[in-house]
């Protein structure tokens, strides 16, 4: 398991150095292969993960909890990888080069920070996410990208120094206990939990769901996330939305664990279903009136995150396999919308859902796949969400949180009427008969690789004003749209498989979970209960 | 004779009342205090350059604290952590932050100098208010011994709020990083307080991730500088909802 957890760490960090030296089309070559390398990897580690944790190297962990997540972002970043060969066509050179360069060591942060065995490292690994992604939202160089990544850096910093500090409340309760020298590992905190002194440990994981909890999209300090996945490139957006979120859930999870053994789960469970609902009622009100597309689907990650949070309330068996299962049938689904809409803000020219219409027909792959993307998101059968979300409500109604079990099953409804009235229209609504040339907004709104097609530099046009030469299939769209007329057609068949993928996982975890699977999820879930 | 104590794995008592705190409670407590004061400073300063000062001054005083830790209870690794947060802290941030602002009569021009949400005593006064609230939650949390100073720590809580305050009445990009790296240097505080201990090899991580985040929010800076032609965020309003 060693050699396995090794290959993980290195191949997408040396991936991202190459793919920063060699041309644009080898780079998204050995980022693909990457991608799938780790996700076969990560479903190697899955027996031994399931078996029992182990410790290597002294920082160096992966235990069934770790693997589930795991497991959620190794799938991302392969079915993301391929998507950005077809998304980055017409870029230059240099765009795409820096654009692989921070997508790998992204993916590599995100893969990095569940195998680390102390929460120290875990924060640090969380903290190279922020920046690293932070660097990818401002890419697009639009004036909106600008103000997205602004935020988001300065919010999940502040709140990154929040969990830091939680870090240092766990060391100093750690410390009462393993001695000054303890290095902040998990599992030895977790085993002498119930000797722990009880004030800096509940301060620790205030701390930490306040802090992480920034960076998963919490309400109340959710705010930077609908900007910075509305504003990043497309697949920067289902990394952030799919795989980012549930990683620094996990870091909560690990607080979870600890505060569990320490104070019992009564406050913990608590704290969590407080900022649950209330990350649920926001988003599930917020979805509606969305005009953005990629805003309305960050709504729904902030909901989804809310569900994650009151299913760990929960705290039955069942419901904690049903966030596990949640994690993972999550960022395929969010994956897939996001890549769908990526699909549509390509075809239109504009994430303005008032401006998409006739999807169905103009995207005869697309336009189906993201319409089941939004059911799937929205909890429809037979979808591996369906079976997520019945295993929490049916936790909770067994752990006897009939109100909460209630209030979660409201919301989410509300949640789906939203994104259902917003993506029915753009699917279903047919284009108006004397249609003007689709309507762009300001320079601003248009995606860069519409502007930048055939341009030196990117950015560069649209800042300037400049028309573009144009070339390749995206070009044509352009030229289309300009001229008011769109054709049925994919942008790119790379933008396509990969949700077809996705869309494959869902339905297995929905129909019949693997049984591997199942059981490596039910060994997280004992975990979170407080097996060893 | 506390560092007997310490040599035994004992714990030293806490001072009885009347008794003068030994030199490390003491000299935390009196650093704890001025950088409380310095961040006061920073958040009444107008201009970006003096606060990128006073911050200089807040970093050279976590050193000084680190020093008298390692002095105080024997720990050699303090001593380089003091030095590599002084290379970072005191020199490289302030004059990567400098060189950003350029000249000092540029500032007037690029929206930065005075960009107060409230006005100054307000924001004083607002902050004064929360810099209390801090220091009583942390104090009420009774986490005290001969190692952990209760002040220095309740001061730390204090400083953690009124680093948000500065983060959130100034309207510039700069002052608003300046205020988040004063939030590092009072969890920076608290971590001396309470894990003087902490391995060398996970403070020094810390240490380059704090780097790290400097670089990203000096491009980020800058990128909003070339857009913007200013350093104000009172444009930064287009996405809503």
């Amino acid at each position: 398991m060693l050699g396995v957890i090794l290959v993980i760490l290195i191949v997408p960090l040396a991936v991202a150095v190459v793919s920063f030296l060699v041309p644009a089309r080898l780079a998204a070559v050995i980022t693909i292969a990457s991608g799938v390398a780790c996700f076969g990897l990560v479903l190697a580690l899955i027996p031994d993960a399931t078996r029992g944790a182990a410790t290597y190297l002294s920082y160096l962990r992966a235990d069934a909890l770790s693997c589930v997540f795991l497991l959620a972002t190794a799938f991302l970043y392969a079915a993301v990888g391929v998507y950005a060969a077809g998304y980055l066509k017409g870029r230059t050179d240099r765009y795409a080069r820096r654009f692989y360069l921070g997508f790998n060591v992204f993916a590599w942060a995100m893969l990095a920070a569940p195998l680390m065995s102390s929460l120290a490292l875990l924060w640090i690994a969380i903290e190279v996410t922020t920046v690293v992604s932070a660097l990818l939202v401002a890419i697009a160089d639009t004036d909106g990208a600008a103000e997205a990544s602004w935020k988001y850096v300065l919010i999940a910093s502040a709140g990154l120094g929040l969990a830091l500090l939680a870090t240092i409340f766990a060391y100093y309760a750690g410390a009462q206990v393993l001695g000054a020298h303890s290095n902040l590992a998990i599992q030895p905190l977790i085993s002498v939990g119930s000797r722990l002194p009880k004030t800096p440990v509940r301060l620790a994981f205030l701390l930490a769901v306040l802090g992480y909890g920034t960076k998963v999209g919490l309400v109340p300090v959710h705010t930077w996330l609908p900007d910075a996945h509305s504003e990043a490139p497309t697949p920067v957006s289902a990394l952030l939305s799919g795989a980012l979120l549930a990683t620094s859930f996990y870091a909560i999870l690990r607080f979870y664990q600890v505060a569990a053994a320490t104070l019992g789960s009564g406050f913990p469970r608590g704290t969590l279903l407080v900022f649950g609902i209330a990350s649920l009622l926001l988003a599930s009100l917020y979805v509606f009136g969305q005009r953005d597309v990629k805003r309305l689907l960050a709504y729904s990650s902030v909901e989804h995150m809310g569900i994650l949070s009151v299913g760990v309330a929960f705290g039955a068996p069942v419901a904690l396999a049903g966030v596990l299962l949640h994690v993972v049938a999550h960022a395929a689904a969010k994956g897939n919308a996001f890549m769908g809409a990526g699909v549509f803000t390509v075809k239109y020219g504009t994430k303005q859902m008032p401006a998409m219409r006739d999807g169905l027909r103009l995207l005869p792959w697309s336009g189906p796949l993201f319409l089941l993307a939004v059911f799937a998101l929205s909890a429809l059968p037979p979808s591996g969400i369906f079976r997520s979300e019945f295993e929490i409500v049916a936790g909770g109604l067994g752990s006897g949180d009939y109100a909460a079990a209630a209030v979660l099953v409201v919301l989410v409804t509300i949640a789906f009427f939203g994104l259902a009235t917003s993506t029915t229209s753009v699917l279903l609504a047919p284009v108006p008969a004397a249609k003007a040339p689709a309507e762009t907004g300001t320079a601003e709104q248009i995606p860069v690789e519409i502007a930048a097609i055939g341009t030196g530099a990117a950015g560069g046009a649209h800042r300037n004003g400049g028309a573009p030469a144009a070339r390749g299939t995206v070009a044509m769209e352009a030229r289309a749209r300009a001229s008011g007329v769109l054709a049925p057609g994919e942008p790119s068949a790379w933008m396509v498989v990969p949700v077809l993928a996705g869309l494959a996982v869902l339905v297995l975890l929905g129909v019949h979970p693997p049984g591997e699977l199942t059981n490596l999820i039910t060994q997280a879930a004992a975990q979170l209960r407080g097996a060893p | 004779m506390n560092a007997a104590l310490l040599a035994l794995g004992g714990t030293p008592p806490l001072p009885s009342p009347g008794q003068a705190p030994g030199v490390y409670q003491g000299a935390a407590d009196v650093i704890a205090a001025l950088m409380l004061l310095l961040e006061f400073g920073m958040l009444r300063q107008a201009l970006v350059r003096d606060q990128v000062r006073l911050y200089a001054a807040q970093s050279a005083m976590i050193s000084v604290l680190a020093v008298v830790i390692a002095a105080d209870r024997n720990l050699p690794d303090l001593y380089a952590l003091a030095a590599l947060s002084a290379a970072l802290k005191v020199f490289a941030v302030p004059l990567v932050l400098r060189r950003l602002l350029g000249p000092p009569a540029v500032e007037e021009t690029r929206g930065v100098a005075g960009s107060y949400t409230l006005s100054p005593a307000s924001a004083v006064l607002a902050s004064i208010v929360l810099a209390a609230f801090g220091f009583f939650c942390f104090g009420s949390l009774g986490i005290h011994s001969a190692e952990v100073p209760a002040l220095a720590l309740s001061i730390a809580g204090a400083m953690v709020f009124v680093a948000f305050a500065l983060m959130i009445v100034r309207r510039d990009v700069a002052s608003q990083a300046i205020g988040f790296f004063s939030l590092e240097n009072a969890i920076s505080l608290a971590s001396l307080v309470l894990a003087a201990e902490l391995p060398l090899l996970l403070e020094t991580a810390f240490l380059f991730d704090l780097l790290l985040a400097v670089v990203v929010f000096g491009m980020l800076i800058r990128a909003h500088h070339s857009r913007a032609d200013s350093l104000s965020t009172a444009d930064l309003t287009r996405l809503r909802g």
